[in-house]
């Protein structure tokens, strides 16, 4: 029995409980989506997922509710996380444009430019080319991040916008710069949960 | 291998919505500088509203609200890296190009400021921008959903730092929410047909001054190029799917008289996404520790013993009003 923790301080965090709850149903596999607030949640925890949202805020309150320390280390011990948009920018091992309170995860070998692709208007949907999959997925890149510079050999491209890199794999880790629990198409929480069972 | 062509669409309602999405749990905090602004980010605001002056001195001041000066509303962009919203006047669809032109993340279509169209509200799928919308019940809630509105807040009383009327609004919602639940797909067609009517005012007040008949064509339009029988189709649509889901299809915060963390505890506990603070914090005795209390209220809405720790010593709550006592209600505009 798998349990998934989706970090539910700020953010789009129903988008990607349901998407979890539909992976778990498609793959067979029994388990439980939670909406992931205590460090006590954390026990027996079998994955992840830090959703869109407001990165500054998500970092306060994941310091403030003591949830920091504890998933970074669960991260370095294996655990598979993911992070989406904010999620990407929490993971990230270096950000540009962080505000000077902002605290990360620091788990993932990418620098990542924060809201480089502008304000709102020039948020955009765009077909995604996946590592794992002959068919394009549906990118919603709202405000989003983007993956400048892979630090390390450790990290490795798996979904591309034209020939760039939006979305990375470290072990048991993804980053993506886009929402795809803003979609119907679970291939992506499939292939991240499939680390987890 | 070539470069591959890349298709983006922009403006698109996955886009807005999920914009509206991205602040779930959060606070957007009303802000008048560059100064404010910054107090805002750093207490965890999600987005902050640029405005010329908060709602409790709109109030004061009187005259005609108009969208805040340009200059302004750039000064508090440039300030912070969180998203900034911006008001226009209802149906003020020159205000709002012009707000899309400067790149604001999200309009508020607000009846904090003064009315520039007396029958309409923008029709919102007509710009790549989101837009916010006040409601005081579901009626108004689904027109504004039908005209394009990304996202949905409660209109309260702002301005008044008196939550009463954010409650009732809330409860408007909730209560019609719950009763369309229990009525048949004909039945919900006919409470369709009830929340168009708004859309008629224009055409019924030409005919009086002819001296005709109130009475519409179905032919004819109304509302831009849509007839009264598409707006009640349209109306059905959001309707049903807001009887499938049992909320709003869109993100729906409180908003007007929201003043302490125990008001914002309160409107998370009733279901809302989140909320928004107007004058409640800078019109407190100690606004950063005010803006702080009342993110940390939002996040530990439902845990009593940490509200109370919040809520210590955190200064002077702005100082309220008496709905009953107000020359204005601001709530009345644009229905």
């Amino acid at each position: 029995m798998v349990k998934v923790g989706v970090i539910g301080l700020q953010g789009d965090v129903s988008e990607h409980i349901n998407a979890a709850k539909r992976t778990l149903e498609n793959l067979g596999v029994s388990g439980e989506v939670i909406w992931l607030r205590k460090p006590e949640q954390l026990e027996d925890i079998s994955a992840i997922i830090i959703p869109g949202g407001e990165s500054t805020t998500i970092s306060r309150l994941m310091v403030e509710n003591g949830l920091l320390e504890p998933v970074r280390k669960l991260g370095e011990e294996g655990l598979p996380i993911m992070g989406t948009c904010a999620g990407l920018i929490m993971l990230s091992k270096e950000v540009i444009g962080a505000t000077p309170e902002q605290r990360f995860l620091s788990l993932l070998d990418v620098r990542v430019n924060r809201n480089a692709y502008g304000r709102q208007v020039d948020s955009f949907e765009a077909p995604v080319r996946l590592a794992f999959s002959d068919e394009p997925f549906i990118g919603a890149f709202i405000r989003a991040p983007r993956i400048v510079e892979l630090l390390s050999n450790r990290v490795r491209p798996i979904a591309w916008l034209g020939d760039r890199v939006v979305g990375v794999e470290q072990d048991n880790m993804m980053g993506l710069e886009f929402h795809p629990e803003l979609t119907d198409d679970t291939r992506v929480h499939e292939y991240f949960l499939q680390k987890a069972i | 291998m070539g470069k591959l062509d890349i298709i983006e669409a922009k403006g698109t309602e996955r886009l807005k919505r999920g914009f509206a999405k991205m602040v779930k749990g959060g606070v957007i905090m009303d802000v008048t500088n560059a100064e404010q602004a910054r107090i805002a980010e750093e207490a965890g605001a999600v987005s902050v509203m640029a405005l010329h002056r908060v709602p409790a001195d709109i109030r004061k001041a009187g005259g005609v609200a108009r969208m805040a000066p340009i200059e302004k509303i750039q000064e508090i962009m440039d300030a912070v890296t969180i998203p900034v919203m911006a008001k226009v006047r209802i149906g003020h669809v020159a205000e709002a190009r012009i707000l899309e032109a400067l790149g604001v993340d999200m309009i508020d279509e607000s009846e904090v400021l003064t009315p520039s169209d007396p029958y309409f509200h923008i029709d919102k799928r007509e710009f790549k921008v989101p837009f916010v919308c006040g409601d005081r019940n579901l009626g108004e809630a689904v027109r504004r959903i039908w005209e394009g509105a990304a996202m949905i807040r409660t209109k309260g009383e702002a301005g008044t730092g008196n939550i009463v009327e954010a409650v009732r609004h809330v409860r408007l919602l909730n209560d019609n929410i719950a009763l369309l639940q229990r009525m048949t797909d004909e039945q919900v067609y006919g409470v369709a047909e009830k929340f168009a009517e708004p859309y008629l005012r224009l055409a019924f007040e030409v005919r009086e001054i002819s001296g005709l008949p109130k009475q519409v064509l179905e032919s004819e339009p109304v509302y831009g190029h849509y007839t009264y029988r598409e707006i009640v189709e349209g109306l059905y649509k959001v309707l049903l799917e807001i009887k499938k889901l049992g909320r709003l299809p869109v993100v729906n915060f409180a908003a007007g008289g929201v003043a302490t963390p125990a008001d914002a505890a309160l409107m998370m506990q009733m279901g809302m996404d989140g909320v928004f603070v107007g004058s409640g914090i800078f019109k407190s005795s100690n606004p950063p520790k005010m803006a702080r209390a009342i993110v940390e209220a939002v996040n530990h809405w439902d845990e009593p013993d940490v509200l109370a720790e919040i809520s210590k010593d955190i200064g002077e709550p702005m100082h309220g009003q008496e709905i009953e006592q107000l020359e204005v209600r601001l709530e009345e505009r644009g229905v």
